[in-house]
């Protein structure tokens, strides 16, 4: 008897010392060399970044200038001024318009500058007495007899950051300066919606990330028509010759891009990095046959099929091969001799006079006649010099269009100055970098969000240490970008942004990242099973067996006190 | 970086975004309107001159500039060579010349003749030399003679990089996927196991003094397959397309029905002049084609252009400044073993591949050509299938012999026909690396006796990582044969390296063979002068001589192949002897003895039932 119970107290050890040599050793080692390495990731910071609360900031100045202010209401006049706005655009995303107003008035050579002749004379000697910083703005307020501004004009809008406003004529006298701060503070409102950001602005730049409510049709087009905020752009110029047997073509794109494009380029370059190439497509046709119109002699594309006219001609246009930015296409169709001329026709009919349309997120296409330039009598082929000045108006409107400079509907009152040499005013750059540093700041948001779901969701992903790092720099600049935001800071928020979209972008497009994506849970188990069955039963079993014996032994022995 | 895939999606999204630009047009006039009178402000306001012009009525605008002299220049041309077999070989070539620097500062971004695709992979990745070809077919020297451009079975690229390139070998994956793209081929499965950086074979062909082989790049893709959507990328980049001049007998239907398809893409820097003061960029694009006696040409020995291509021409390329069809009439000079209609007075000589040839020619610049019915339709009818082709001097064979799954030996030959010149040729050698060759076995004969070669550069393999260079200068003694033989072993692959039909074999490159050829005229040497294309591929340095490369077949070797569920079934089996061995080990250490009375045996034990239910004590 004593045998044996010795023998059944060694089985019994043996076999939890076995378990415990499974559970201590064996587990581990498995869980060890099976497991994927994952990088640590910063998952709160993300967490919070989900939750995209963005501050913009506008410095506003305001000057009075002679006659618009009492001299006892000058001593009166505040010195700053902050308002909020705030927005909720969806649970996850709200928005802050901060606009801190410093009011003063006016200095002698600032006095000097608004007695110039004319609007456009006081818009630059102004710009060369003060440079306001980027995103800033200063809103001269001149008193109502001023002679700068034509008689139906309140507001003039000039090419750097600054803007005349005429004092309304029931302010002349006898007022207070509440009530004159009061009288002036919806319409600089309106002169900062034009010249800074606006609250469409800013949502269509957030449309990656907010669905747009639908009803305002008009807004959702214009935030389809530009290009999405990128790093880069590449625009390529096409001159399509259908007929190289008629026409033999010659066009300057070198000395008009030079003249024309390359000043818009240059000022937009702290938006993005732009490369320009051109060529030459021969025997190029459109996808539509025009139609002959007799009553104008002349053949006639009409709107509704303009969808089908670049399909075959993309085709040949190629795409770039040496970069993976976004190409913006700009076609010059020079139509052949049996179809000469020919014209764009709206949906009233009427012929369009630029005889260009344009395609959004595409590029823009130009029609050029070239049968004036020869009579019936010429000898084909006939050499055509094309006319690059006006070629070139047509595609640098489209190109801003593309790029999303709108020029946004002024309200009645309100003049705009005209464009300067660069094709690009300064409030206007200031308007697009505003709306791309909020789309980059929310792409990137997204970007990162998702990804840091998609890996919390399939624990398979091998995360490298590289794709850590990525992860890592892109939630600092977003942070840091979302901090100049506050701030005021639009030049480094853009830049940034731009960092924390590059990074972003790598992080999620990782190659490592795909490798051990679709590795299926039961194969792994398929796998695992026949090791781990006949190991595992035989000491379930035991342990069972321990179990049951210890809690009958206790039984027997409460029995036997009893 | 991901290979640009020629995806069609593209161009759903055109659809819609175009469908979107109809809609806005016609919907905003108005926005539209005044944002081009913005534009054309600012025009006039900076540019007073050019807005002063643009006052001007339009017919006047073109009278005062002067048009430029264009920079580039397009030539295309077409020979055509009856075979002695009955076959027909027809070589397109188009050739784009253009002075301009792409390595520069200033960024060449203007394209018209030139295909912007590939200046731009010229520029982006420095390259100085570019060849690319695609075959479909291995080309019969016995059968058909020395081709204009010859060509291994598959893909082929060569690429010699600038000296300003510090990673060549990542600018040179880099390059093959964005090639890749742009031919619609799988040249992205180049990497570093297929990449040999050949000491001597491949020079440059075009001017250039750096020779530094470290700037080369060669590998082949022995299993590519060629059809359709190669050719049609390739015809893109011709500037006249498809649409007219020569191109339009391109078409795939024809091309690819034929004995032997292969198309190339050659950039180079070459001289503008004899004095080299300037250089220029030359595209050549070619296609060379054998339609065969039987299968195309149902057995008849008559071919028209027609009947090779299915289309006939009826002008040139208005672009090409030289538009031009040779047909070699060499060996038919009085017109007794064919006939040529229509037949055409112009006659030209040129020197090609160490022979004086004799060419009709039709020049399709000129109308006359076309003759009254506007149209050319080449007719070459045979009066007689007399005559035999002089043997090519220089022509090279390669097998595998052995026997098993574990080893195995290649043998080169080499045919020399001289009758009585020995020459040297420089033999390339490609093998993969799960080919182990064995280089102590390596042994040149040549009539019986050893040959030792003057040079050998051999670089081994490393598994996995790049493959086995052979590269010999042989002399080859005149009317001879010389083999060469090296033993190999065969590896054994993990099972993820099998290819998806492992079964079918693996393939070893073909072997290169260049060589300058004793010639029998004196060659041209003057590299500027105004030749047919054909003719001056090969720059030719010596008047005595010219150049040859002949490609041997790809090898197909089998390796051993295991059957591919074994993972699982090695799994299964390892882990049920591990089950069966730890489960009696426990059962030893964990099951507690003990004697136990023998149990009664079966009779007593029935004996005890039918007591027990007669209710009599057991026993």
């Amino acid at each position: 008897m004593a045998t044996t119970e010795v023998e059944r107290r060694r089985g019994q050890l043996a076999s939890l010392s076995i378990a415990a040599v499974v559970i201590i050793v064996g587990v581990p080692l498995w869980w060890r060399t099976t497991e994927t390495y994952r990088a640590w990731l910063p998952v709160s910071q993300i967490n919070e970044l989900a939750n995209l609360q963005l501050q913009l900031s506008a410095d506003v100045e305001v000057v009075f200038a002679r006659g618009t202010v009492m001299p006892e209401q000058q001593k009166k006049v505040p010195l700053t001024k902050t308002q909020d706005e705030e927005h909720t655009v969806d649970e996850d995303t709200a928005l802050r318009y901060r606009y801190e107003t410093k009011y003063r008035t006016a200095n002698i050579m600032e006095e000097d500058a608004l007695n110039q002749p004319s609007a456009a004379d006081a818009d630059l000697s102004l710009h060369t007495l003060s440079e306001s910083s980027c995103g800033s703005l200063v809103v001269y307020v001149i008193p109502e007899s001023s002679s700068l501004l034509p008689e139906d004009v309140d507001v003039y809008i000039g090419q750097r950051r600054t803007a005349l406003l005429r004092n309304g004529a029931q302010m002349r006298v006898g007022r207070t300066i509440e009530q004159l701060l009061a009288h002036l503070e919806p319409r600089i409102r309106q002169v900062l919606k034009v010249m800074s950001f606006s609250h469409t602005d800013i949502t269509a730049a957030l449309s990656g990330r907010v669905r747009l409510s639908p009803g305002n049709k008009e807004s959702i087009a214009d935030s389809m028509r530009a290009f999405k905020s990128s790093p880069g752009y590449e625009i390529t110029f096409s001159l399509l010759n259908p007929d190289p047997k008629s026409h033999r073509l010659h066009w300057d794109i070198e000395g008009a891009v030079q003249t024309y494009i390359q000043p818009l380029l240059t000022k937009l370059s702290p938006v993005a990095n732009f490369s320009i190439d051109s060529q030459t497509l021969y025997y190029a046709m459109l996808g539509v046959n025009p139609r002959f119109d007799s009553s104008r002699n002349a053949y006639t594309l009409n709107s509704d099929s303009l969808a089908h006219v670049i399909n075959p001609v993309e085709a040949r246009l190629g795409s770039n091969a040496a970069s993976s930015n976004p190409v913006l296409n700009f076609l010059l169709y020079a139509p052949d001799a049996q179809h000469s001329p020919l014209y764009i026709q709206d949906r009233q009919k009427q012929k369009v006079p630029s005889n260009a349309f344009h395609s959004p997120r595409w590029g823009g296409i130009m029609v050029y006649n070239v049968n004036s330039f020869y009579g019936p009598e010429a000898v084909f082929p006939v050499d055509i010099n094309i006319d690059m000045a006006k070629v070139m108006g047509v595609f640098l409107a489209q190109l801003r269009l593309l790029l999303g400079v709108q020029s946004s509907n002024t309200p009645p009152g309100f003049l705009v100055a005209p464009c300067s040499s660069t094709g690009l005013a300064d409030w206007e750059l200031d308007r697009l970098m505003w709306s791309r540093s909020v789309e980059n700041v929310a792409t990137a948001a997204t970007t990162i969000t998702s990804l840091a779901q998609l890996l919390d969701q399939i624990g398979n992903i091998v995360i490298n240490d590289n794709i850590a790092e990525q992860v890592s720099s892109a939630v600092t600049s977003l942070q840091l970008a979302v901090a100049e935001l506050e701030a005021g800071n639009l030049g480094f928020a853009l830049q940034y942004s731009k960092e924390a979209i590059l990074a972003s972008e790598r992080a999620f497009f990782d190659p490592s990242l795909l490798h051990l994506l679709y590795f299926p849970d039961d194969q792994k188990f398929a796998i695992y099973i026949p090791l781990f069955l006949p190991m595992c039963v035989p000491i379930l079993l035991s342990l069972l067996k321990i179990i049951s014996d210890a809690r009958q032994r206790r039984k027997e022995r409460q029995a036997k006190k009893d | 970086m991901a290979a640009h895939s020629c995806s069609y999606s593209a161009l759903l999204l055109i659809i819609c975004t175009a469908t979107e630009a109809a809609g806005k047009t016609s919907e905003q006039p108005a926005v539209e309107e005044r944002s081009w009178e913005a534009t054309e402000v600012e025009e006039a306001t900076l540019h007073e001159a050019a807005a002063d012009k643009r006052d001007t009525p339009a017919p006047e605008t073109e009278a005062p500039s002067p048009i430029p002299q264009p920079k580039d220049d397009f030539q295309e041309e077409l020979v055509i060579r009856p075979l002695h077999s009955g076959d027909i070989y027809a070589s397109f070539q188009f050739r784009t010349l253009w002075e301009t620097d792409f390595m520069s500062g200033n960024k060449v971004s203007h394209y018209r003749l030139f295909p912007k695709s590939l200046g731009q992979v010229i520029s982006k990745f420095s390259v100085r030399e570019l060849h690319i070809s695609f075959t479909q077919g291995y080309w019969r020297t016995m059968q058909w003679g020395q081709p204009f451009q010859p060509a291994p079975p598959g893909a082929e690229l060569w690429v010699w990089f600038q000296d300003s390139v510090t990673d060549v070998d990542g600018t040179w994956k880099e390059l093959t996927n964005v090639l890749s793209g742009i031919f619609c081929a799988s040249l992205n499965f180049i990497d570093s196991t297929n990449t040999v950086q050949p000491s001597a074979s491949f020079k440059p062909l075009g001017i250039g003094n750096v020779t530094d082989h470290r700037f080369l790049r060669y590998a082949t893709l022995p299993r590519e397959i060629v059809c359709t959507e190669n050719l049609t990328p390739w015809k893109k980049l011709l500037p006249c397309g498809s649409k007219a001049g020569l191109t339009v007998l391109l078409k795939s239907e024809k091309l690819f029905h034929s004995s032997f398809h292969s198309q190339a893409v050659h950039i180079r820097p070459v001289c503008q002049d004899w004095q080299c003061k300037t250089t220029s960029w030359e595209l050549r694009q070619t296609l060379n084609v054998v339609f065969d006696l039987h299968t195309s040409g149902q057995g008849k020995r008559e071919w028209s252009l027609f009947k090779m291509f299915s289309r006939t021409l009826t002008e040139a390329c208005p672009l090409a400044s030289s538009s031009k069809i040779y047909i070699d009439i060499t060996d038919d000079p009085q017109g007794e073993l064919f006939e040529l209609s229509p037949a055409t007075p112009l006659l030209s000589q040129a020197m090609v591949l160490g022979d004086r040839r004799t060419f009709s020619v039709y020049d399709l610049t000129q109308p006359v050509t076309f003759g009254t019915v506007r149209s050319l339709n080449l007719l070459i009818r045979w009066k007689s299938s007399e005559g035999d082709m002089l043997r090519p001097l220089l022509h090279a064979e390669r097998y595998v012999a052995g026997y098993g799954l574990q080893t195995g030996e290649i043998h080169t030959l080499m045919y020399n026909n001289h009758p009585y010149r020995s020459f040297p040729v420089l033999l390339l050698d490609t093998v993969p690396w799960y080919l182990r060759l064995y280089i102590h076995t390596l042994t040149v004969t040549s009539k019986g006796k050893d040959n030792k070669p003057s040079y050998i550069h051999y670089q081994p393999s490393k598994d996995r990582l790049r493959p086995h260079l052979l590269e010999m200068l042989v002399q080859l003694p005149p009317n001879s044969v010389t083999e060469v033989t090296v033993e190999f072993e065969r590896a054994l692959l993990k099972w993820t390296e099998y290819t998806p039909d492992p079964n079918h074999g693996f393939y070893v490159g073909s072997s290169v063979i260049s060589s300058l050829v004793p010639s029998i005229v004196a060659m041209d040497t003057n590299i500027t002068m105004d030749r047919p294309l054909f003719s001056s591929f090969f720059p030719c340095k010596e008047e005595s001589s010219f150049f040859v490369r002949v490609y041997t077949e790809p090898l197909l070797v089998n390796l051993p192949t295991p059957d591919f569920s074994m993972p699982y079934n090695v799994i299964c089996l390892t882990c049920t002897v591990v089950a069966v061995g730890y489960g009696s080990l426990y059962n030893l250490l964990t099951r507690s003895f003990q004697i136990e009375e023998p149990s009664p045996g079966l009779a007593k034990r029935l004996a005890n039932i039918i007591r027990k239910m007669r209710g009599v004590p057991p026993l």
